[in-house]
């Protein structure tokens, strides 16, 4: 399995023969509505996209952060309102799980034969989506503020916490670490991070039944407590804007944030340039001992709804290839960690990158998974306030799992 | 009126609200008494951008078949309303059996997000609900003091925080009481602590949401106050001046006994308000410490798996909390009501 990985990021970020662009589009009459989030990466794509209407070709998109709450709905009816949904491997699971979403198999081997295999979602054997860029939660430091304090960039959590008491103990910075631990969806993902760090598995294979409950969960919990004992006391509201703004402002030295915030950190808006040239994207640190980064690999990519027509799914798919070809990628290598042979690795994307390359779990693309994420997300925020133990925090989170998974169908 | 005239003069009325009140309540109800169906899952093996894995996913063609059986779901009876994400009655039971003191009755019960969202709704309701009522009226009679000339701009600026958006007036404040904020930096310099924050412990937030509260809830109470002051007999009043009250015992005896409806008015509106907070907690990111009969819905609602019975069971059970709040206020206006027939 590492060796999959390991070839299949070889062929990402290096090797690949070019996917073809289809010059000029020629791609036909249809329709082709698009929902996506609403991020530069997206907009350059939908841009693209938009860019090939007329001849009987009609081109919209709705983007939007509430993308997720829309698309389930928007391709449930017949004809579906939306053609095509960008999606996550978070969000991809709903639209599964209705079968909203068709196999793209025969419009890969018609339009995009050369589609390489690293841009295939599939699932038993069946492309679902094509996945056209990556994402990570990574660390990002000071090397100013590191040499200050006398120690060496740190590759496991164990020394980021080791470096911050260093700074703390100069006298540099009260609280030097930020991660996103906003109560809700982002503290989740940041135990979920961990948790994948210690080498623990969230559920037992083939079956929804959660296995968070043991060492790995403690010490993941352990590791997030020793963490924010270092971030400001106001950490349980911190989402990406606040950790990028605390960053951007140099209250921070040593932050773990979204890869995608690399560009925005590392351009000359929002912040001095003592900090921007001194900001430093490296691969996630390790737990405990493992060799595996604490991270999740996201991927973004597109799907086409089922409840279309054949001619508007062949119209949308040739559509979103143009939006994704080598000609978009150039013209925005900063916009993203592109998933294309013609990307360049920028400072920006290193972290992402290192972590991929470190062998760090994608996240899963489990139908039962978004239930979990939520329950994480309700009930860990007492631990760290120190007001309940880590075994009563996992505790709580497996009851308020199973009485969803139940009523979900998931479990019996 | 006679029946035939009187019946089609309701209709229209009568046709709205059982369309826009009766039926989605009735809908509501029905979704709260079903569950999904049992999902099919399979085992495959996934492949994506970081490689391939032994993977679950849900045999969409089974579950499909199973979802055209019954629409609606599995049948599940009050189940909803008794699991552990709302009444939770066994973990109930559990916790006083398994409990010998209040305490520990009482934070094992705590722990249960139905009464975890509850005391934060109640404490809300009850903290905010005369707040608002008291000083909506001290605002109303001192405006109704002001010179004419500058009664105009002080209307409009005291009716502010009502006009602004809750989620945009919320994020404002949560911004101002940031470490850096203006509010957040002077309280720090007052209490002489540098790290003061109002976002980092429970009880800090609870009076952050409840100043909110207050402050967005103020201008409504003042309106209608005001309204009803311009209405309060001139005679009445200058007969208590002649007799010799002072200004307190005019507002004691005469104005709020003549204004008693409005109070009874703002108290329903405000109960109602109150008890389906949510925006404040949104806007404030106060999650981890505070969440509401609303948010717990949000909650479920929000997510890549939306639970629809527990959001549905949830609303349910809100709908019959507002009923219980209101009666003793409805229970009085039914009395003056019928004492007025008499």
């Amino acid at each position: 399995m590492n060796m999959l990985r390991k070839a299949a990021l070889g062929t990402a970020f290096a090797v690949l023969s070019g996917t073809t662009a289809i010059a000029g589009c020629g791609i036909g009459a249809g329709n082709v509505s698009i929902i996506a989030n609403d991020f530069p990466a997206i907009h350059a794509i939908t841009d693209a996209a938009k860019a090939c209407e007329g001849d009987g070709l009609t081109i919209t998109a709705n983007m939007t952060k509430e993308h997720q709450t829309l698309n389930a709905p928007g391709m449930s009816g017949t004809p579906a309102e939306y053609s095509v949904a960008v999606v996550a491997n978070s969000s991809i699971v709903a639209l599964l799980n209705d079968g909203l979403v068709r196999p793209l198999d025969d419009l890969i081997a018609k339009y995009a034969p050369d589609l390489p295999n690293v841009n295939k979602v599939s699932v038993d054997g069946k492309v679902m989506a094509v996945a056209f860029m990556a994402n990570a939660q990574h660390l990002f430091y000071r090397s100013d503020v590191l040499e200050k304090a006398g120690v060496a960039v740190p590759t496991t959590y164990e020394e980021v916490v080791a470096a911050a008491e260093a700074i703390r103990a100069a006298g540099i910075m009260e609280y030097p670490v930020a991660l996103n631990t906003g109560a809700g969806w982002n503290l989740a993902e940041e135990f979920i991070n961990m948790y994948m760090g210690t080498g623990g598995e969230l559920f037992e294979t083939g079956s929804a039944v959660p296995t968070i409950e043991n060492e790995n969960g403690v010490a993941a919990l352990n590791m997030l407590k020793r963490l924010t004992e270092y971030s400001n006391p106001d950490f349980l509201t911190f989402d990406s804007n606040a950790t990028q703004a605390l960053w951007e402002a140099g209250d921070t030295a040593l932050s773990v944030m979204w890869g995608s915030r690399g560009a925005a950190v590392l351009d000359n808006e929002g912040s001095s340039d003592e900090i921007v040239s001194t900001t430093v994207l490296a691969a996630a640190p390790t737990l405990g001992g493992g060799s595996t980064p604490a991270t999740t690999l996201w991927w973004d990519g597109f799907t086409i709804a089922s409840n279309i027509s054949d001619e508007d799914a062949a119209a949308s798919f040739q559509a979103m290839m143009v939006g994704i070809s080598d000609e978009v990628v150039k013209a925005n290598q900063d916009a993203a960690v592109w998933l294309s042979p013609v990307y360049e690795a920028t400072p920006a994307s290193a972290g992402v990158i290192a972590s991929a390359q470190g062998g760090a779990n994608p996240y899963p693309m489990l139908p039962y998974v978004g239930l979990m994420h939520s329950a994480l997300g309700d009930n860990l925020a007492e631990f760290l306030q120190g007001s309940e133990s880590a075994e009563q925090a996992l505790a709580d989170v497996v009851a308020a799992y199973t009485t969803s998974a139940k009523e979900q169908g998931f479990l019996q | 009126m006679p029946h035939r005239t009187f019946f089609w003069f309701i209709l229209p009325s009568a046709l709205a609200m059982l369309l826009f009140i009766a039926f989605p309540l009735v809908s509501v109800i029905l979704q709260s008494l079903h569950v999904e169906h049992e999902q099919i899952l399979v085992t495959s093996e996934n492949c994506g951008p970081f490689g391939c894995k032994q993977s679950t996913s849900v045999d969409v063609e089974a579950t499909a078949l199973l979802k055209d059986a019954a629409p609606l779901g599995r049948f599940n009876g009050l189940g909803t309303y008794f699991d552990r994400g709302h009444l939770a009655t066994a973990e109930i039971s559990a916790a006083w059996s398994g409990t010998d003191s209040w305490g520990g009755f009482f934070s094992k019960v705590m722990n249960l997000p139905f009464y975890k969202a509850l005391a934060f709704t109640l404490a809300y309701t009850v903290v905010v609900t005369p707040l608002v009522i008291l000083l909506g009226l001290a605002v109303a009679l001192g405006v109704n003091g002001l010179p004419k000339l500058l009664k105009g701009p002080t209307i409009f600026i005291s009716l502010l925080p009502m006009i602004v958006t809750p989620l945009i007036g919320s994020l404002i404040l949560y911004w101002m009481i940031d470490a850096d904020g203006i509010l957040g930096k002077g309280l720090q310099y007052i209490f002489d602590d540098p790290a003061l924050s109002l976002k980092a412990s429970p009880l800090l937030t609870w009076l952050t949401l409840f100043t909110y509260g207050v402050w967005h809830g103020i201008p409504f109470a003042f309106v209608v106050f005001y309204a009803g002051l311009q209405t309060v007999p001139e005679e009445t009043l200058e007969a208590a001046m002649v007799d010799g009250a002072s200004r307190w015992e005019r507002i004691r005896y005469v104005v709020i006994p003549y204004m008693g409806p409005l109070f009874v008015f703002v108290a329903l509106i405000q109960l109602m308000d109150n008890f389906r907070v949510f925006e404040p907690i949104i806007g404030f990111s106060a999650q981890a410490n505070a969440s509401s009969l609303s948010t717990e819905i949000y909650g479920d609602l929000l997510g890549d798996n939306a639970q629809y019975a527990s959001a549905a069971a949830t609303s349910t059970l809100t709908v019959i909390g507002v009923a219980i709040l209101l009666t003793p206020v409805l229970i009085r206006t039914w009395r003056d009501f019928n004492r007025k027939v008499v």
